[in-house]
């Protein structure tokens, strides 16, 4: 195979880290996202969030100019802060810095805790609210650590030591889903409270992401978690984190183990029998009771639809491409049903990735499957030359790689800019895993019979 | 002025007028305020959405890989060739490049890509941290056009350095420098370059087919359907008919200085704009072409009777319903007004990101009493006025969609994302076609806001 050797990257297939806090800080209930930069990154990623979700996002900009570049943007983010809690009355201001006031240096930090000092000292009325504040600087990592960093922020700036939970309380479990469809998401809420149990999942954009028409245009959405249940997440029974990619890493679970020892499950995202499997068992180590009936009766039905499909599946080479956790965990789904992955990439670069691969399909394939991380579209299709894939499992971004193969495109994730109904995808859980068979086996079928001069109407 | 609605910032008063309630003073071309969610975009992105058409060039962001990644094919800008624009490059750098500087990595970029694509000439864009870093661009681009034998232009677009109308200057600064070194034999008297047309949804191929038909000759696409070699011969042209207020006007001065080539500013969208933009041209023509009056009026004529019956099917039920618009420029308001007033319908709001005093004025001139005029609005302002004038169909890009949809009102994208061509006179029957798909859907009948009324 032809080595691919180059510095230039084209068809990125990564976003930028600010892009990832401001979806994380869109599931904080009452915050406003807020970019510390120039107006233009804010822009492009409203309108990139906007195509896939079909709803409003506000992310609010420091929008410094030439002038701030040189002596600094605090006064404007400042500004900023101030006029969104006047016009927003935000309940939260997610602050993300960008390549830009990362480079000329903004103490981010410390420019809060001066806007805070200046609005106790002027007895500001209301109080600034919480003013959460991370470092995104785009050069380094994609969306997804921009992502994951925002939710730490989160829980270690508002989760003090001793702020748990009060006596008599329910039994609650912390829910750290990733980046994951609003449809997963409630899915995911129905699931836990199946178990009794109560449920802080942060973030939470099932609803701000995803929610009713209005009379009124909310200024901020309504739904995502609330800030008083992230200051108890220190007193649950336990935390469930998604993603193998950040076990060991300082992650939000790993700072609630280790400032109030709340124990912590690493999982993988719940896609296929194995990791949904692990959810559960989680769920059920949690609440200290077992699943109940329906979710059995699901598991059953999704078993039951693997035999149905297994000759149309076996042997099929997908190539699958994405955020690196969703990657591993379609990946852990498709060899379970006879799908040969041929090619697992992403822009990522973790550098965890190929054991992770290696893991979850360890077992069920002979050889591990090819895994890039840090690759391009331009890489991907490379390779694609000589791996002749029968289906492609991604996002919108590589339908171009699709039309050029002949092969049918699953559209998972995002961005799915090309496609109606990106934000109600179901991919999590015994249900999401069927509705995902079930795309993939009419994908092929349907390939089948376009193929076919004949015409059959029976499969 | 109004200050009655509680959304609109005490800083952003004089920027928002209403007509007829005092005389016309409106303040604009002013810095976002920080922390108002404005619709604008940077320099970088004035300066890739004028460029990027431009189909057989290499379009090189020299950044992290957000500026690139956020303008990969995203506008309908349509080639009849080659389609090396729909691809997104970047030099992606990393933090050991912001450290030690990304010149050696945008010069091996830069040379791999063109060794790969071949492309004519190649644009390399500066983003926010270039400018901070400090790299030099022009240097780098100097070299590898010496080694490569093409035209290598660094476009100076800093995002922090202004906004989209700044973008607009540095990419007619570097198109500019295409310019004067190609072969013009071949063009004929009635010569003319279109400026400021990106060919979304083959809308240029419409224009150009009237040109041929009054028997011009149109030397450069700039830019939509745009090749290189064009844009190196377009100082043959006799005249530059200049589109959309901002993006190419500067382009149009800049050559008017140095080969003395007049230029018209025109407008396609509508049918009012359209024909006296042919009109224009004929009359500019007409001392060297007798007859090409007639043959416009022929022209504009024949489209005219065959779209009337059909815009008048529209018109009868789209009378008397409400529009609002907000786009980038405002020179694509002036033609919206006039268009919707085709369609018997009322504009209650008209804004711009970027437009000048001199636009508003003309807005405040062209709309009816009581009509909103807001320069850089924001989503809280745009959907407060949405809802005092029970708006029946918005006009914006993909920002201001789920703005209009959230509130259960229709909306017509007449951005880069269009797929429909809304230029010339087909363009108006489309519009008039997707505003009345709009207004008409059965779906208002369920949103909250005409349920609860």
């Amino acid at each position: 195979m032809e080595r691919v050797d180059y510095v230039s990257t084209t068809n990125g297939c990564k976003l930028c880290k600010p892009l990832g806090a401001c979806l994380a800080f869109r599931g904080i209930e009452g915050a406003v996202p807020m970019l510390h930069g120039s107006q233009g990154c804010a822009t492009y990623m409203r309108r990139y969030i906007i195509s896939h979700f079909r709803e409003p996002m506000d992310i609010a900009s420091s929008s410094l100019g030439e002038k701030h570049a040189v002596y600094g943007g605090g006064a404007n983010l400042k500004q900023g802060l101030k006029n969104i809690m006047n016009k927003y009355g935000a309940g939260l201001i997610g602050v993300a810095t960008t390549c830009l006031t990362e480079t000329i240096g903004d103490d981010v930090p410390m420019i809060i805790r001066e806007f805070r000092k200046e609005m106790e000292e002027a007895g500001n009325a209301p109080p600034a609210p919480p003013l959460v504040c991370v470092s995104t600087p785009s050069y380094s990592g994609t969306h997804m650590e921009g992502f994951h960093a925002a939710v730490r922020a989160v829980v270690d700036q508002l989760c003090a030591k001793g702020s748990l939970v009060e006596d008599g309380e329910s039994k609650f479990v912390n829910l750290l889903p990733g980046f994951i469809s609003p449809e997963d998401l409630r899915y995911l809420k129905e699931i836990v409270e199946d178990f009794d149990l109560g449920c802080v999942m942060l973030p939470d954009i099932s609803d701000t992401l995803d929610g009713p028409a209005l009379e009124d245009y909310g200024k901020i959405p309504a739904g995502g978690t609330p800030v008083s249940d992230i200051k108890r997440m220190g007193g649950a029974a336990a935390s469930l984190e998604f993603g193998h990619t950040l076990a060991e890493k300082p992650t939000a679970g790993a700072i609630l183990l280790e400032r109030f020892n709340v124990s912590l499950h690493p999982l993988g995202i719940p896609i296929g029998l194995r990791e949904t499997d692990a959810f559960f068992s989680a769920l059920e180590e949690a609440s200290g009771r077992p699943a109940p009936e329906r979710h059995e009766l699901e598991r059953g039905r999704l078993v039951d639809s693997y035999v149905d499909a297994h000759k149309y599946l076996f042997g099929k080479r997908a190539v699958v491409y994405g955020e690196e956790d969703l990657v591993i965990a379609l990946t852990a789904f498709l060899v379970e049903i006879g799908i040969k992955p041929v090619l697992c990439a992403s822009g990522g670069k973790s550098g965890r990735m190929k054991s992770c691969i290696e893991t979850v399909t360890s077992g069920l394939l002979e050889t591990p499957p090819m895994v890039e991380e840090g690759a391009d579209f331009y890489k991907i299709e490379k390779l694609c030359e000589d791996l002749s894939p029968d289906l492609l499992v991604g996002h919108s971004k590589g339908y171009r790689l699709s039309k050029k193969l002949d092969a049918p495109l699953i559209r998972v994730g995002f961005p799915i800019h090309d496609r109606f109904g990106g934000q109600r995808t179901l991919h999590v859980g015994y249900r999401g895993t069927q509705r995902l068979l079930d795309r993939i086996v009419n994908a092929i079928l349907e390939k089948n019979q376009e193929d076919s001069n004949l015409g059959y109407a029976y499969m | 002025m109004s200050t009655t609605a509680p959304v609109i910032f005490q800083e952003r008063q004089d920027q928002i007028m209403r007509k007829g309630e005092g005389a016309f003073d409106m303040n604009c071309n002013r810095d976002s305020l920080a922390g108002a969610v404005s619709q604008r975009a940077c320099v970088f992105c004035g300066s890739r959405v004028v460029l990027y058409p431009i189909a057989d060039a290499l379009h090189l962001v020299h950044g992290p890989i957000g500026c690139a990644a956020y303008t990969w094919d995203i506008r309908g800008a349509l080639s009849s060739g080659p389609e090396l624009h729909r691809l997104s490059f970047s030099t992606d750098l990393q933090e050991k490049d912001i450290i030690f500087g990304g010149e050696e990595k945008l010069y091996r970029a830069l040379t791999e890509l063109i060794d790969r694509h071949e492309p004519k000439a190649a644009f390399v864009y500066s983003t926010c941290i270039v400018g901070i870093i400090g790299d030099d661009l022009a240097a780098i681009c100097r070299k590898v056009a010496a080694e490569k034998g093409i035209p290598v232009l660094p476009v100076q677009s800093e995002g922090f350095k202004g906004n989209k109308r700044e973008g607009y200057g540095a990419a007619c600064k570097a198109m500019f420098n295409l310019m004067g070194s190609g072969d013009t034999s071949g063009i004929g008297p009635l010569g003319i370059n279109i400026l400021g047309d990106f060919n979304l949804a083959g809308e240029i191929w419409i224009i150009r087919d009237y040109f041929e038909r009054m028997g011009i000759q149109t030397v450069a696409n700039i830019t939509g359907d745009g090749r290189v070699a064009d844009l190196q011969r377009a100082h043959g042209a006799a005249l530059n008919v200049v589109q959309c207020s901002g993006a190419t006007m500067e382009l149009a001065k800049m050559m008017k200085e140095a080969f003395g080539i007049p230029f018209l500013r025109v407008s396609y969208f509508g049918v009012e704009d359209m024909a006296e933009s042919l009109y224009q041209i004929a009359r500019f023509f007409e001392p060297i072409a007798p007859g090409i009056m007639e043959k416009t009026k022929e022209l504009v004529k024949g489209e005219l009777t065959a779209l009337y019956p059909k815009l008048q099917e529209f018109r009868r039920e789209l009378a008397g319903k409400k529009a609002a618009i907000y786009v980038g420029g405002a020179f694509k308001a002036f033609s919206l007004v006039k268009a919707f007033r085709q369609l018997g319908m009322q504009v209650v709001l008209v804004g711009s990101q970027t437009g000048t005093e001199e636009d508003y004025k003309e807005l405040y001139d062209i709309t009816d009493e009581g009509t909103i005029i807001v320069d850089d609005s924001n989503p809280l302002e745009l959907s407060s006025f949405l809802k005092e004038k029970d708006v029946d169909v918005f006009v914006g890009g993909v920002k201001e969609r789920p703005i209009a949809y959230k509130l259960g009102v229709g909306f017509c994208d007449h951005n880069h994302e269009r797929k429909q061509p809304l230029e010339g006179f087909i363009g108006m029957l489309n519009f008039a076609r997707e505003i009345h798909s709009s207004v008409m859907s059965p779906v208002w009948r369920f949103v909250p806001r005409r349920k609860a009324s």
